[in-house]
C-alpha cells in the first residue's frame, strides 16, 4: 500500500467512525428528548412511566377547573371519554384554555397518577383541536358531545 | 369579473411556465438561437400573468368579495385596509400564489440580468425555473386554487383573519422568508444547467454568486423577522422553540450558508465543485421541503395528511421529482467534476471544508429531530415530539466550533497558510477575550456569589470577543492601520467582516439573554408590587378599552429602577369581535442592554390578574445580529468585481464555455 492510499484509507475509517458516533448520539439523545403522549385511560392503567417528561391531555372536565386563591397553582381535570387524568400546574394558562375545550399538558406523572405539569397547551385557534387529543377521544365521548349539540 | 380574470391569468401564466419551460430547453440542444432566447420572454410574460393574478385577489379583499372562499375565510369587513392586504398571503392558498409570484419575479430579474451570460446556459436556466413554475402553477390550479367560489349562498360576512396573523410582522415576514426560499430557485437552476450542460467552471460559479448572495440575505431578514414577531406577538417572551415550522426555514438557510462558503473556494480555487452543486440542489430541496412540512399539513397530524392527501401527495410527488431528478443527474454528471487545483494545511480551503461540515452537520441533526416525530407516526411508535434540549445540546457546541474557526476567517490564505503564523495571530485577541470574558460576567451580578457567575455567560463572551478581536485585528492589519486605506477595502471584505461580527452580536444576545433571563409569573392586586432583575414593577390597575375590531383590557405596570421611575408599560388582553379569539398583546420596552416584558394572563376574580414579568439582558442583539448578517451579506452581493470581472469575462466567456468538454 503506498502512502497516498494509506492516507485515503485513514481518511475513509476516520469519517465512518465519525458517522457511527454520531448517528450513536443522536439516537441516545432522541430516545432522551422524544416526549410521547398519553391519554388519560393509559395513565389510569399505569402504562405511562412515572416521573419521566411526557405529554398527556384531553378535554378539560367542565366545572374542573381550581385555582389557588394566593398564588397561580391550578388543578383541572381532563378526560378522554373513558378516565379522568387530573393536572397540576402553577403558571399562566394560554389564552385559549377553557372548560370543555381540548388542552395539552407537559410534565411527569407522580405517585398519585397526578400529572405535575410544567407547561399547559390549548388549541392555536377556534377550529383546532390538537391531533393527539382528536385521535385518543373515544367515540362514545364524541357522539355524546354530538347529540349534546356541541358546535363541532 | 376580477376574480374570474385573475383565475384566467393563472392559467396564462401555466402556459407561458410550459413554453419557458419546454422550448428553450430543446433550443439549447438543438443551437436554434431564437427558440433559446424565447425563455427570457416568456419569464417577462409569466410574471405580469401572475402579478395580475395576484393583483385581481388582493381587489377581492379590498371589496370584501365574500363570495370567494379564500377571502371569506381570512377577512372580514372590519379587518383595517392594511391587514387585508396582508391576508392576501395569510393562509395556505394565497401565500402560494405569493411564492409563484416571487419565483417568477425571481425568473424575470434572471431574465433581465443575464445579458452577459452565454445564451445557451441562461436559457437552460430559465427553463429549469420555467419548469419549476409548472409545478407550483399546477398545485395552485388543481389543489389550492384561491379565486374557489362560495356558490350559490355567499356569506355575508368573512370569518377573520387569525389575530395571530394582524401584525405588521406578518406583512414582512412571509415575503421575505420566501424570497428567500424561492430565491435558492435560482442557484438550483444554475446548478442543474451546468449538470446538463458539463459546464462548472469559475465563471459559472461567479455568475451565481450575487443570486446565492441575495437570496441568503432575504431568509436571513426572513428568520430573523419570524422571530421577532413570535417574540412580541405570541406574547410570552420565546424567540426560538424548535418548533418544526421554524426548522423548515432555518435548515436551508444552513445548507445555504454553506452553499455561499464553498462557492467561494470553487470560484477562486476550482475546489469541491461537485460539492458545491449538491449544495445548491440541496439548499433548494430544503426549501421545497420546508413548504412541504408547513403547507401539507403533514405537521399537524400524519393521519390528517393521509385522510386528505390531495395536497400532501403533490408536494410530496413534486418534491420527489426535484430532488431524485436532480441527484440522479448529478450522480450521473457529477463525478466528472473533478476540483482542478490542491490545497494543504491550514489554508482557507480547509476553514471552508470546516466551516462546510459543522454546517451540514447542524442541518443533518435538525432535519433528524424534526423529521423523526412523522416517522415514528407513520410507524406507529406512538406520538412523539422532540424536545429542545436535542436540538440545542447538538446545536451550541457545533455553532461554538464554527464561531472558534470563524475567528481564523480573514487571516487564512488559499493555497497553504502556515498553521504557526496563524496561531501567532490569535495570541493577542484569546488574551483579551478571555481576560474579558472572565472579568465582565462580575459586572452583571447582583451580589458577589459563585452561584450568580453565569459559565454560559464566561463562554459566550469568550467565543463573541474572540471572533470580534480577531475581525478586528485582521480590519488593522489589513488597512495597515490607516483610516484611509478603509475605502480601498473590497465589498467582499466588507461583506465577510460585518457578517462575522453580526453572527457574534447574535450569539452574544442569544447566550447573555439565556445566562441572565429573569421571568416571575405572579397574582397581582392593583397596588401590587415585585421585584426582578433590579427593577420594581407595580401593578397599577386594567381597565377596558375597545380597538377597531376588538375589546381588550388594558393593564397599567409602572416599573422603577432603585426609586426612579422607568417606564409604563400597558400590556392588553384582546378579545376580537369576530371569531371571539383572546390574545396577549404584551408591552415591551426595548433597549440595547436590556427589555422589560410585561404580558397580561388571565383574570382570577377578585380584580386579580395573572401577570408574567420578564427581564431580558440583551435579547436586542440577537436581532440586530441578524440584521448585521444580512447587511454583510449584501455588501458582499454588490461587490464591484462581479460587475467588473463580468464584463471581462463576457468578452471570452463564450468561447470559454463552448470549449469546456
Amino acid at each position: 500500500m503506498n502512502s497516498l492510499r494509506k492516507q485515503r484509507l485513514q481518511v475513509v475509517v476516520l469519517i465512518i467512525m465519525a458517522g457511527i458516533a454520531a448517528s450513536g448520539l443522536i439516537i441516545y439523545m432522541l430516545g432522551q428528548n422524544a416526549n410521547y403522549f398519553y391519554t388519560p385511560s393509559q395513565i389510569a392503567k399505569g402504562e405511562a412511566p412515572q416521573g419521566v417528561f411526557l405529554r398527556a391531555g384531553g378535554m378539560v372536565v367542565e366545572g374542573s377547573l381550581l385555582r389557588d386563591p394566593n398564588s397561580l397553582a391550578v388543578e383541572f381535570k381532563v378526560t378522554d371519554g373513558n378516565a379522568v387524568l387530573i393536572i397540576q400546574h402553577t403558571g399562566i394558562l394560554p389564552d385559549l384554555f377553557d372548560e370543555g375545550e381540548a388542552a395539552i399538558a407537559a410534565g411527569k406523572v407522580d405517585q398519585n397518577l397526578v400529572l405535575q405539569a410544567t407547561e399547559v397547551l390549548a388549541k392555536h385557534d377556534e377550529n383546532y383541536m390538537p391531533p393527539e387529543v382528536a385521535e385518543s377521544m373515544s367515540e362514545a365521548y364524541l357522539n355524546k358531545r354530538k347529540t349534546e349539540g356541541g358546535s363541532r | 369579473m376580477t376574480v374570474e380574470l385573475g383565475h384566467a391569468a393563472l392559467i396564462m401564466a401555466l402556459c407561458l411556465a410550459i413554453i419557458q419551460a419546454v422550448v428553450p430547453m430543446i433550443g439549447s440542444f438543438s443551437g436554434h438561437t431564437s427558440w433559446m432566447r424565447l425563455g427570457h420572454s416568456m419569464a417577462v410574460g409569466q410574471f405580469v400573468f401572475v402579478a395580475l393574478s395576484f393583483a385581481c385577489l388582493a381587489t377581492a379583499f379590498v371589496q370584501d368579495d365574500f363570495s370567494v372562499a379564500y377571502v371569506a375565510n381570512n377577512s372580514n369587513t372590519l379587518l383595517p385596509l392594511h391587514f387585508k392586504l396582508s391576508a392576501v398571503w395569510g393562509a395556505h392558498e394565497g401565500s402560494l400564489l405569493l411564492w409563484s409570484l416571487i419565483l417568477s419575479g425571481w425568473s424575470t430579474a434572471v431574465a433581465l440580468c443575464s445579458g452577459k451570460l452565454p445564451l445557451v446556459l441562461s436559457a437552460r436556466v430559465l427553463s429549469v425555473l420555467g419548469a419549476i413554475s409548472v409545478g407550483f402553477a399546477l398545485f395552485l390550479l388543481f389543489t389550492s386554487n384561491p379565486f374557489d367560489r362560495v356558490l350559490p349562498i355567499p356569506p355575508l360576512e368573512g370569518s377573520d383573519l387569525n389575530p395571530l396573523l394582524q401584525d405588521f410582522g406578518l406583512i414582512v415576514h412571509p415575503p421575505m422568508l420566501y424570497m428567500g426560499y424561492v430565491g435558492f430557485s435560482v442557484p438550483f437552476a444554475f446548478a442543474i444547467a451546468a449538470l446538463i450542460g458539463g459546464q462548472f467552471d469559475s465563471a459559472w460559479a461567479r455568475w451565481s454568486r450575487p443570486w446565492i448572495n441575495v437570496a441568503w440575505v432575504f431568509l436571513t431578514i426572513g428568520i430573523s423577522l419570524g422571530s421577532w414577531w413570535a417574540y412580541y406577538e405570541l406574547g410570552w417572551g420565546g424567540w426560538w422553540f424548535w418548533d418544526p415550522v421554524e426548522n423548515a426555514s432555518f435548515m436551508p438557510w444552513l445548507a445555504g450558508t454553506a452553499l455561499m462558503h464553498s462557492i467561494s473556494a470553487s470560484e477562486k480555487r476550482g475546489v469541491f465543485r461537485s460539492w458545491t452543486l449538491l449544495l445548491a440542489i440541496l439548499t433548494f430541496s430544503l426549501s421545497l421541503l420546508g413548504t412541504f412540512l408547513v403547507r401539507s399539513g403533514v405537521l399537524t397530524s400524519v393521519h390528517a395528511f393521509a385522510s386528505d392527501p390531495e395536497r400532501g401527495i403533490f408536494i410530496l410527488a413534486f418534491l420527489g421529482i426535484v430532488v431524485g431528478g436532480s441527484l440522479l443527474l448529478f450522480a450521473l454528471r457529477g463525478p466528472t467534476m473533478r476540483s482542478v487545483t490542491t490545497y494543504s494545511g491550514w489554508s482557507r480551503e480547509t476553514m471552508l471544508l470546516i466551516n462546510n461540515v459543522l454546517l451540514v452537520s447542524s442541518m443533518a441533526m435538525i432535519l433528524i429531530g424534526t423529521l423523526y416525530p412523522l416517522l415514528a407516526d407513520v410507524l406507529g411508535m406512538g406520538k412523539i415530539s422532540v424536545g429542545p434540549p436535542y436540538f440545542n445540546f447538538f446545536f451550541v457546541p457545533l455553532m461554538s466550533g464554527l464561531m472558534v474557526c470563524l475567528g481564523f476567517a480573514g487571516f487564512t490564505r488559499w493555497k497553504n497558510t502556515e498553521g504557526r503564523a496563524l496561531l501567532k495571530k490569535g495570541v493577542l485577541p484569546s488574551i483579551i477575550s478571555l481576560v474579558l470574558a472572565l472579568v465582565l460576567p462580575i459586572f452583571m451580578m447582583d451580589k458577589l456569589t459563585w452561584s450568580n457567575y453565569s459559565l454560559t455567560a464566561v463562554i459566550t463572551l469568550l467565543l463573541v470577543l474572540w471572533v470580534v478581536t480577531m475581525s478586528l485585528e485582521d480590519l488593522w492589519l489589513k488597512s495597515r492601520g490607516k483610516l484611509s486605506s478603509l475605502s480601498s477595502l473590497s465589498g467582499s471584505y466588507w461583506g465577510m467582516l460585518i457578517a462575522h461580527i453580526g453572527l457574534a452580536v447574535c450569539a452574544l444576545g442569544v447566550g447573555l439573554s439565556t445566562a441572565y433571563d429573569a421571568q416571575k409569573d405572579l397574582r397581582m392586586v392593583p397596588g401590587d408590587t415585585t421585584e426582578l432583575g433590579g427593577y420594581q414593577f407595580q401593578f397599577v390597575d386594567v381597565k377596558r378599552i375597545e380597538g377597531p375590531n376588538f375589546i381588550a383590557y388594558r393593564g397599567n405596570v409602572e416599573v422603577r429602577s432603585g426609586g426612579e421611575f422607568v417606564v409604563s408599560l400597558s400590556p392588553e388582553k384582546r378579545n376580537y369581535k369576530s371569531g371571539g379569539q383572546v390574545m396577549t398583546e404584551a408591552d415591551i420596552d426595548g433597549q440595547l442592554h436590556r427589555d422589560l416584558y410585561v404580558s397580561l394572563g388571565e383574570p382570577l376574580g377578585d380584580q386579580a390578574w395573572a401577570i408574567r414579568f420578564q427581564v431580558k439582558p440583551f435579547v436586542r442583539c440577537i436581532w440586530l445580529g441578524s440584521l448585521l448578517i444580512g447587511l454583510g451579506g449584501l455588501l458582499a452581493a454588490f461587490d464591484k468585481r462581479y460587475r467588473r470581472r463580468r464584463l471581462q469575462k463576457s468578452v471570452n466567456s463564450s468561447s470559454e464555455g463552448l470549449a469546456f468538454e
